[in-house]
């Protein structure tokens, strides 16, 4: 919402009063809403959305924003707020921690009415004074496509008189007529004042109901507060807000159909919670109710909703508004983290009121069999099935095919330009490489009201081949369905490439088999591997959803609407696929009986430990909705190293190494993002049993005389990046285009190399005492960070893994949220590992806004259990319980070289043997934290968002307090995570989602304020650039005694290039002078020197010579050439003029 | 002095003009070109790699983790306003075209008769006077014979030829076995004019990183003579307009290529190099050599020294090759 208002605004879209209105991106929803607060009060009208954490931000304001009686309305897609794990999902739980602010809160439970309710929110909150939260399920209505009938500007006029604006206005501060406001009251008038108010208040759900009213009539979809549908003489009702409400009286409406007598009640006013309106559309004959909450709150007699009808319908009788008996009311929780709400789960709440002791507490949607709270739900119960005139269809897709784009576009062309009604949902998972999609698509001819994912599908498309292997695709094919394949193979050829279980299906449900070789039919119509626009049109050809000429002519008009500013020819190459299409579309004869003796294979190895195969590998098989609630951790606790168990196959190419062109320098295994190239030196007797694929050459250094050395990749964990292409040396003298690595293709490779990998794993490990601190050697240490769903071509990670491959091994991680903390904490497996002594980074991510806090809190306990033993072992020395040179050696231990921590260690296991089985308190508590006389090491990690802004004054105030922190600022120069939003990192002409002309203002100089502490190690790296630079910036930040801050320049995707070139735009970055490389060492001070070190001298390239290569910039260029002109001649006297300040910090000029 | 000349079926006040540079990427350059006095301003090209590889592949950098993702559904302020291919280059024309009077010549460069060539349409809607083709075509196809890459030179002129009414100039290089052929069969193509010649990057190698480097030259005074020659040799021979392109630096170099049949001079590097007013003196120069030498007109001199009229026409042909051979002694000091 926020971006497609920055978007119009840019543009200068006017708005319905002529204006066009200014959006502004804060540093945080903090933020946002004192500004927000701010203009109100000045007597503009302003909004904010948000969702979720950002909403719990804003709260304090609200309770001011209410308290002043404040036209005000927002829009909030409700979201799941972090608990014992984040979810970006939807549910109330955000929305609910804000029922006690004095906000009214208006709930939507469909697009159109999101629509509506932000116009009727609006208008009463211009005319109650009350602010209003309108509010609806994040994901489940926020991101459903659907057909709506849009307000006119005039229904929008009409609705919004300009004496109520007037009167607003009015309110505001102005020195013309000046009042004062947020005054501090004393306990003589605080109460009273805030008393004051009630009568706004009570007046509220009249006037919304009147604005309901009024819009009814203009538009004739007709609102109220609570809302009846149902049983005249309902037994059984069901009270329900949000998009789930839809489930529930469609579900009711099947169920009255075969005589129940059964009804849903809908909330749409939560706040101010009007008894009397919602008792009045009560049935009286109700005699038990179930109040459905999207939230949780632990502890509580029961969720909020539940409470507050519980409390009305008590309330209700005991002063005679309601005259039925008192009914029997049950709360149940349901849909949490977008958990899928069913007319599955909708009846079996109803048949649970319909027992003789129904649950009066319950979950819905999950098995609970740990304290039995969940209901039975009979999933053979469905109401898709009844509809047969709905198409639906189901899609699965990757990330980077485009079937998502493709089913919007469909959706498009049926809903817009057909009598048709459509809806479209889209299921993502949340790698960045290799994501899967699934799409959900009904069409039919009455409008589509099913906020839950289809279960029974007529149509079944497998975009990609391999997902046959890895998911049960065909689960949801209805039987006779459609089944449409994208395959590398023949109609008559593909049958026996089918595991047993995909032919199974498909012969037990009948299905109609059609095969398409798509990406060759994108190679022949020069599309690449773009197979949108063939798997779309395949779609219309068969799914039968519009006759088939008239689709095909439509597909072609919406690449006409789609393509036809690109120029002619785009347009014809998707003409071309289209035709391709039809000719290499194919129906395939399906034998009687299953043929097939292949198994589809296991998720994960048998190999894997227990936890991976019972639970990890379920969520694998796309079945986690299957666990039960016994399967789970209790407090968000998992097990490290589990991404090693996914083997993703994602690459079409990976690196083969050719061992007699390598020079032996390790750079491929420096730059990997995936940790998926790997470096070992080992000595020769361990070849004994080699695969006979697997490679091996003479180590050429002094270091490990006499060993082996080999480069192996991970066939299976590669994402085919090439970045270890890109920075191999090694090229063939008499053909460069050879490398000592190359990219080949996986397929023919990958069960070799899989052997290959698994050997080269059970290879010993270099003695981290011998290895030297440079790039080479260092890249001889185990990495312990592999194979997460970053990215193909992360320019984070590479970071990340060089941190764990140093100080790993004793390493604890605050991490704020962001990407780093996606594709290193997300579920289904994470990539922070252990060693083969169990050791490994302990990782966590608390927020966004509060990691560098967070990363404190860490050291400071670690310092705590640190002190506590350093005490306890002289103390226990002093008693004779520990012996005095074993104290003294540990109590002596300083430098953390890893000779020194094995020492350590070796004596903390002395120590351990000494304290074992004592049952003196002392000896007990030391025994426990004799681990902490090892030095820990804490690192503080997080994106630009987080460093530059969100998190900043809490960055800020812990770089002052000097404790020995280690923080790396993965600096992608924008807000990855979240789509391409600026952050103040966001360079000075660069586009970002809220600076789409290219940002106006320079990039924060974050190193500079940091030096300015004088007591912070500061480093700037870029390891594309110069990576011996970034291992001693690392080496030092660590060894630094006091606070570290590393900022590290991470190439990313939305930059816009292909990420292959990531570590030429470093150097170019560098080379410009955009990023130049440094290290402060405070300490450099003592000995008389200037503590700064320029680690890149002056600019060897113009700044222009960096900026075309990345989309960010040139589409600038491209839409305001002028502008950027001048953005980037600015940009440029910059660059020369920090260049020249750092020199002169550094000493190089008078 | 009347140094009027006809060129495309356009009656110029004089024969020089900035040939298709980055000149014409900005406004103010094109505005102080004509000040400077330019008789037509060629635009610079567009190419039909930006048409269809180059930005579309950086299109779909942008667009290709769009979907993906439930947190990040795009990584980009939406692109539709962003003009990619063509359409900055015709926003290009027509602010060109309302900023001079003079006229302007729209520039593509491509060697292919596809689906890009239907831009020259909107190239003539966006305001141009005329177009020029620029066949940048570097035979790294051993499959391809020398026939088919004329023919396919052929093919791409009658295509543009169907799409468009304003006149069409061919620039080639000189890297064909006869071009005097080839310029009567561009001629009955469809073809208004014959541009000599482009001149093609060459890379240059770093022997230390085994890379080739890319690397722009402009063009000195030297690489007149090649022009030169080809223009006396098609001079009178054909109905195409001609241009001479690429080692024009000065008055006197102007004179050269009108007498050897150029109806219009383009110059480049020598206005990329000392700026706008280049043009101006190189003007002045040329009157001024015609005026010295008692020409009454430049017509006068255009293609004086053609092949057909010159009075030693075999300087241009074999006999200049074996006469200079055999007259050529090594400076003294180099015995």
């Amino acid at each position: 919402m926020g971006e497609l208002a920055d978007e119009w605004s840019s543009k200068g879209r006017q708005n319905v009063w002529g204006l066009v209105p200014q959006v502004v991106e804060l540093q945080s929803e903090g933020g946002a809403a004192g500004t927000v607060h701010g203009a109100l009060q000045a007597g503009a009208l302003a909004t904010t959305f948000t969702a979720s954490q950002g909403l719990l931000l804003m709260i304090p304001n609200l309770y001011k924003i209410a308290g002043e009686l404040t036209a005000f309305t927002m829009h909030v897609t409700a979201r799941t707020i972090a608990t014992h794990a984040l979810s970006i999902f939807g549910d109330h739980s955000d929305v609910m921690a804000c029922r006690q602010t004095g906000v009214a809160m208006l709930s939507s439970g469909n697009v159109q009415e999101c629509h509506d309710l932000a116009l009727i929110s609006t208008a009463a909150s211009l005319r109650s004074r009350v602010p209003f939260m309108h509010f609806f399920d994040g994901f489940r209505t926020s991101h459903e496509v659907g057909k709506i009938e849009e307000l006119t500007d005039v229904d929008l006029r009409s609705m919004l008189p300009d004496e109520l604006i007037a009167a607003h206005r009015r309110r505001g501060l102005t020195p013309d007529q000046p009042v004062i406001r947020g005054t501090a009251q004393n306990p003589d008038t605080f109460f009273q004042a805030r008393e004051a108010a009630n009568g706004y208040y009570d007046a509220c759900p009249r006037i919304v109901r009147e604005t309901m009213g009024a819009f009814a009539a203009m538009t004739g979809r007709v609102y109220e507060l609570f809302e009846y549908a149902g049983h005249p003489e309902a037994e059984r009702v069901i009270v329900i807000m949000g998009s789930g409400a839809e489930t529930a009286r469609d579900t009711a409406a099947a169920l009255m159909a075969k005589g129940e007598k059964v009804g849903v009640l809908t909330v749409r006013l939560f706040r101010p919670f009007s008894i009397k309106d919602m008792v009045r559309v009560l049935p009286k004959t109700v005699q038990s109710i179930a109040v459905l909450d999207r939230t949780k709150e632990p502890g509580a007699v029961g969720e909020p909703l539940y409470l507050d009808v519980l409390t009305a319908i008590t309330e209700a009788r005991t002063t005679g508004q309601f005259a039925g008996p008192m009914p029997l009311i049950c709360g149940g929780r349901y849909g949490l983290g977008s958990k899928e709400f069913t007319p599955a789960m909708v009846k079996a709440v109803f048949d649970e009121l319909d027992k003789e002791q129904p649950k009066t507490h319950f979950t819905v949607g999950i098995v609970d069999d740990v304290t039995g709270l969940s209901l039975t739900v009979d999933d053979a119960f469905d109401l898709d099935s009844t509809r047969p005139s709905v198409v639906r269809a189901v899609f699965f897709g990757l990330g980077s095919d485009g079937t998502v784009g493709a089913n919007k576009n469909s959706i498009k062309i049926i809903g817009e330009d057909t009598d048709n009604f459509a809806q479209g949902y889209f299921v993502y998972d949340s790698k960045k490489s290799g994501a899967i999609t699934i799409s959900h698509l009904r069409f039919g001819p009455k409008p589509i009201r099913a906020p839950y994912l289809i279960r029974r599908a007529s149509f079944v498309a497998c975009h990609q081949y391999d997902f046959l292997d890895k998911y049960d695709v065909l689960e949801l094919a209805e039987p006779g369905a459609v089944f449409l394949l994208n395959a590398p193979y023949a109609p008559d050829d593909v049958w026996q490439h089918l595991s047993r279980e995909v032919q199974t299906e498909i012969v037990e449900k009948q299905l109609k088999v059609y095969v398409i070789d798509g990406y060759a039919v994108a190679r022949d119509v020069g599309m690449g591997n773009r197979i949108n626009t063939i798997m779309q049109t395949c779609f219309f050809a068969i799914s039968g959803v519009l006759p088939r000429d008239e689709a095909i002519s439509k597909i072609k008009d919406a690449i006409k609407k789609t393509y036809g500013k690109r120029g002619d020819a785009i347009v014809q190459a998707n003409y071309k696929a289209v035709d391709g299409t039809l000719a290499n579309l194919h129906e395939v004869k399906i034998p009687a009986a299953v043929t097939a003796t292949r198994r589809m294979p296991a998720a994960v190895s048998e190999d894997a430990p227990d936890f991976v195969k019972r639970v990890t590998a379920v969520m694998l098989a796309n079945k986690g909705d299957l666990l039960p609630v016994s399967a789970f951790p209790v407090d968000g606790t998992w097990p490290l190293g589990t991404t090693k168990w996914e083997k993703r196959n994602i690459a079409t190419d990976i690196p083969v190494w050719d061992d007699v062109l390598c020079i032996q320098c390790n750079k491929c295994a420096m730059v990997c993002p995936h940790a998926a190239i790997r470096a070992k030196v080992y000595p020769a007797d361990q070849l004994a049993g080699a695969p006979h694929t697997f490679k091996a050459i003479d180590f050429k250094g002094n270091e490990f005389p006499g060993q082996k050395y080999t480069i192996q990749v991970a066939p299976e964990d590669c994402t085919g990046c090439s970045l270890c292409v890109a920075v191999c040396p090694a090229k063939d003298k008499s053909n460069p285009k050879h490398k000592a690595i190359d990219m080949v293709e996986q397929r023919p490779l990958r069960d070799a190399e899989r052997d290959n990998f698994a050997f080269f794993l059970n290879l010993p490990e270099a003695d981290r005492t011998l290895v030297k601190p440079d790039v080479k050697n260092t890249q001889f240490l185990e990495p312990l960070f592999e194979f997460s769903g970053a990215c193909a071509g992360c320019g984070e990670t590479p970071y990340l893994k060089l941190i764990t491959q140093l100080f790993g091994d004793r390493a604890l991680i605050a991490n704020a949220t962001g990407c780093s903390s996606i594709y290193g904490g997300n579920l289904p497996t994470t990539p922070y590992t252990t060693n083969r002594d169990g050791r490994g980074p302990a990782w966590a991510n608390s927020l966004f806004e509060d990691n560098a806090e967070f990363g404190l809190g860490m050291r400071l306990a670690v310092d705590h259990h640190h002190e506590e033993a350093v005490a306890l072992t002289g103390a226990l020395a002093g008693k004779g319980v520990v012996p005095f040179a074993l104290a003294g050696a540990l109590l002596e231990f300083a430098e953390p070289t890893e000779a020194g921590i094995r020492a350590q260690r070796s004596r903390v296991s002395d120590l351990r043997r000494v304290l074992e089985g004592r049952s003196d308190v002392e000896s007990k508590r030391l025994f426990g934290l004799a681990e902490y006389l090892v030095k820990k090491s804490v690192w503080i990690v997080g994106g630009d968002g987080w460093a530059y802004d969100i998190g900043y004054g809490g960055l800020d105030h812990v770089l002052s307090l000097g404790r020995n922190l280690n923080i790396v600022v993965l600096d992608t120069e924008v807000y990855s995570n979240t789509g391409g939003q600026q952050s103040k990192s966001t360079p000075m002409g660069a586009s970002a989602k809220f600076a789409v002309s290219g940002k106006a203002t320079g990039k924060k100089d974050l190193g500079m304020m940091a030096m300015a502490y004088r007591n912070v190690y500061v480093a700037k790296v870029a390891f594309g650039a110069k990576d011996a630079q970034t291992l001693k910036a690392f080496q030092e930040a660590e060894a630094y005694p006091g606070t570290s801050l590393i900022i590290a320049y991470s190439h990313c995707i939305a930059h816009g290039y292909d990420m292959a070139f990531g570590l030429d735009q470093q150097k170019a970055a560098v080379d410009s002078g955009h990023w130049p490389l440094f290290r402060y060492d405070p300490r450099r001070t003592d000995e008389g020197q200037p503590p700064l070190v320029l680690d890149s001298g002056p600019a060897k390239i113009t700044l222009d010579k960096y900026t075309r290569g990345e989309s960010r910039y040139r589409m600038v260029e491209q839409a305001h050439p002028e502008r950027y002109k001048a953005l980037l001649e600015h940009a440029q006297s910059d660059v020369n003029a920090r260049q020249a300040l750092y020199e002169e910090l550094a000493g190089k000029k008078a | 002095m009347d140094l009027t000349t006809t060129y495309l079926g356009l009656t110029l006040p004089h024969p020089l003009m900035p040939g298709a540079s980055p000149l014409a990427h900005d406004l103010d350059a094109v505005r102080r070109l004509e000040d400077a006095g330019a008789a037509a301003i060629v635009m610079h090209s567009l190419f039909e790699e930006q048409i269809t590889r180059d930005e579309a592949g950086m299109m779909h950098q942008m667009l290709v983790h769009d979907d993906s993702n439930a947190e990040a559904l795009s990584y980009f302020p939406a692109v539709d306003d962003f003009a990619f291919g063509p359409d900055r280059y015709l926003e290009q024309v027509r602010a060109v075209k309302a900023a001079v009077k003079v006229p302007v010549i729209g520039s593509l460069n491509g060697t292919t008769a596809e689906g890009w060539l239907s831009c020259a349409h909107q190239i003539q809607q966006a305001g141009a006077d005329a177009l020029e083709l620029n066949f940048y075509h570097v035979a790294t196809n051993p499959l391809e014979t020398g026939v088919e890459v004329e023919a396919r030179l052929l093919e791409t002129v009658r295509a543009i030829k169907t799409h468009i009414t304003i006149p069409v100039a061919v620039k080639v290089s000189p890297f064909y076995s006869s071009m005097s052929h080839l310029a009567l069969e561009l001629e009955a193509a469809g073809a208004d004019g014959l541009v000599l010649f482009n001149r093609f990057y060459q890379p240059d190698i770093d022997p230390e990183m085994l890379e080739p480097v890319p690397k722009l030259q402009l063009s000195t005074p030297d690489e007149l003579l090649l022009r030169l020659r080809w223009l006396a040799i098609l001079s009178g021979r054909t109905r195409l307009s001609l241009a001479a392109t690429g080692g024009v630096h000065s008055g006197i170099d102007a004179v050269k290529a009108i007498m050897a049949g150029a109806h219009a001079v383009q110059m480049t590097a020598a206005l990329l190099h000392h700026g706008p007013a280049r043009l101006t003196t190189t003007l002045r120069e040329l009157r001024q050599w015609l005026m010295e030498h008692e020409y009454r007109s430049l017509a006068q001199a255009q293609g004086s020294m053609s092949l057909e009229k010159s009075p030693n026409p075999e300087a241009f042909e074999r006999g200049n090759y074996m006469r200079i051979l055999q007259t050529w002694q090594p400076k003294v000091g180099n015995r």
